[in-house]
């Protein structure tokens, strides 16, 4: 019987020759990592258990980068921990501040993880990887400390979904306004326990970062990952990696069987789909931004592991460029990685941004948890073109998030309401 | 094992943001947790909860970030079992990995208000609201997460595999 994306690289990863959904297996991981804040609650279980060992140093990845640079002193101690633990372990990627950004994109950028590998990460974006044809999926601090022990993991076998796009995107649609439309049709729970596969001839109009942040917001459908099939846009982003430099072998063409059997296959047509904004308090909240009218907005936040790519960055300033940020808005923008920064700096766009009135940022994650570099106060409404607006998310209680792809935001942070940039 | 308590009922999608706010993601203590649990959906939550009160739920219950945080205040807090419609899939994991118990039963939720008392027998798989007199069935775990959960948690499961492998 054919076989999936999922299922073939959790067959390949467990000994197998056939896996079918329902099984139980036991995953062989080829990198898990962790962020500060899930890394510190992994420590204090191992210490709990009372063992200290790792299964490979050189599989582990850790990544300050939720609060850092340390917003306050509780922080500061949370990544001292785990530097320390980083150096007495000697982990091959531990990564400071100022040295490679947010999780998720410097796991893509540096090639940790590469097509028909496996990854599990205490953060429940880890799914962004998917869009390299990677199966990785998010799990909480114990899994992590049991995985760092063992290098394997349990794991369900889910049925998979196979979402098609086809048809030629207008412009400023992207990756995000297909993935807000999606959840807008199916909910936030259509793919509880399951896998989707993302496919259709949409993807030739658009880059390797569409499809990031379409993996990266799998889990706000539910999804244990959402994975791609490799094509020749991956292909040239994975040769950009240190990686490819000395292992040009490991990038395998990974694609599903022609009998794969799904659960599901549901096929859009986005030829005629506008760009989307996802209202509070949900990412399925999703609306044509054109009806979002008369919305006065106090800040806008562009960038983070969603939409902080190069492509992301260059939409961004395309909108920006000659313009100024509204009086009564603060547009602060978040490269995912510094790699990101560095190529905004030497192809002149952070100018722009500054020009603009925006603050650029070094990479965090910053307000996108609500954490520093931009809270939102008591009833203000921010653009963001990070994944979540529930309560409190960003800030207040009483704030309020809307949502949207990085063409968006940056032309609502220049009328000081949400706008489409053919408004401007 | 047993489970009997009051009932803190809440709606569909009750997210980890709102169970445990990122503002408070620095925290990992128990007895920090404990002063935050659920803050942006119930603030009166923390200071009224019991030893063994239930908190019951709609779909979805736990959707959103990986925290483990979210489980484990609710679990610091006394928190005996959480009843939901069904259970966002990482938060499911993390609950069977800290030995929280959790149940899937669409039925009792709807069959049980706030502030009920109800019980759980875990060996007969019913749910019943002493409140009302109503008995509901829950969806059985597999036998796997079962194994776990007896053991309170994934600990000695990782720990004899450890045994096998180094063996
Ligand atoms: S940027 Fe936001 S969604 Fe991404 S890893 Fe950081 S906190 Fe999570």
């Amino acid at each position: 019987m054919g076989m999936t994306l999922t299922e073939k690289i959790m067959a390949s990863h467990s000994g197998e020759s056939q896996v079918s959904p329902g099984e139980i297996i036991n995953m062989k991981l080829d990198i898990v990592m962790a962020n500060e804040l899930s890394a510190v609650l992994t420590f204090d279980i191992l210490e709990n258990w009372g063992v200290d060992r790792i299964f490979d140093p050189e599989k582990v990845c850790l990544i300050p980068d939720h609060f850092t640079p340390n917003k306050d002193i509780r922080s500061a101690a949370i990544s001292k921990t785990v530097r320390e633990f980083a150096h007495r372990h000697k982990i091959k990627h531990y990564y400071e501040q100022g040295r490679a950004g947010i999780e998720h994109a410097v796991i893509a950028e540096k090639g940790l993880v590469f097509p028909g590998e496996t990854m599990i990460g205490g953060d429940s974006h880890t799914c962004t990887s998917g869009a390299l044809g990677a199966f990785a999926t998010g799990v909480g601090s114990t899994d992590i400390a049991a995985a760092l022990l063992t290098g394997d993991v349990w794991m369900r076998v889910p049925p998979t979904i196979k979402l098609e796009y086809n048809g030629k995107p207008k412009d400023y649609v992207h990756g995000k306004d297909l993935i807000i439309y999606t959840l807008s049709q199916l909910g936030t729970s259509f793919a509880t326990y399951k896998a989707i596969e993302y496919t259709g001839n949409s993807f030739r109009y658009f880059s390797i970062a569409d499809r990031l942040t379409m993996s990266n917001m799998s889990i706000e459908g539910g999804g244990k990952n959402g994975i791609f099939a490799v094509d020749d846009i991956t292909v040239d982003f994975l040769k950009r990696t240190e990686r490819y430099k000395n292992a040009p072998e490991d990038i395998v063409m990974i694609k599903p069987d022609d009998d794969a059997v799904y659960e599901k296959h549901l096929v859009f047509d986005i030829s005629d789909l506008e760009p989307q904004v996802a209202f509070p308090y949900s990412p399925d909240n999703g609306h044509p931004v054109s009806d979002a009218e008369n919305i006065q907005i106090d800040q806008v936040v562009i960038g983070t592991c969603t939409n902080g790519w190069y492509e992301d960055m260059k939409l961004a300033a395309s909108v920006l460029k000659g313009r100024k940020i509204h009086p009564n808005v603060r547009a602060i923008v978040i490269p995912g990685s510094v790699a990101v920064q560095q190529r905004c700096i030497r192809e002149g766009l952070a100018e722009i941004f500054i020009d603009a009135g925006c603050v650029f940022s070094t990479s965090t994650c910053g307000p996108c948890i609500g954490g520093h570099m931009g809270v939102l106060g008591p009833e203000e409404v921010c653009v963001s073109t990070t994944n979540r607006n529930f309560v409190g998310r960003m800030g207040a209680k009483t704030s309020k998030s809307y949502l949207a792809n990085p063409a968006i935001a940056a032309a609502s942070a220049v009328a000081g309401r949400i706008a489409h940039p053919y408004e401007l | 094992m047993d489970i009997r308590g009051k009932v803190f009922k809440y709606g569909d999608e009750v997210n980890t943001d709102v169970i445990l706010p990122g503002r408070w993601c620095h925290l990992y203590k128990p007895e920090d947790l404990k002063l935050h649990c659920m803050e942006d959906l119930d603030s009166h939550f923390a200071e009224s909860v019991k030893d063994g009160d239930i908190i019951v739920g709609g779909n979805n219950f736990g959707c959103g970030s990986s925290r483990e945080v979210a489980p484990l205040a609710i679990k610091s807090c006394g928190v005996s079992a959480i009843i939901a419609k069904s259970f966002a899939r990482i938060f499911y994991r993390n609950c069977i990995n800290i030995g929280l118990p959790i149940f899937e039963s669409p039925e009792a939720v709807d069959g049980i208000s706030n502030g009920d008392e109800v019980s759980i027998d875990m060996a007969k798989g019913e749910i019943t609201n002493n409140s009302t007199g109503g008995i509901f069935k829950f969806v059985p775990f597999p036998e796997f997460m079962r194994d776990i959960l007896s053991r309170g948690g994934i600990r000695d499961y990782v720990l004899d595999k450890l045994k096998e492998t180094s063996a």
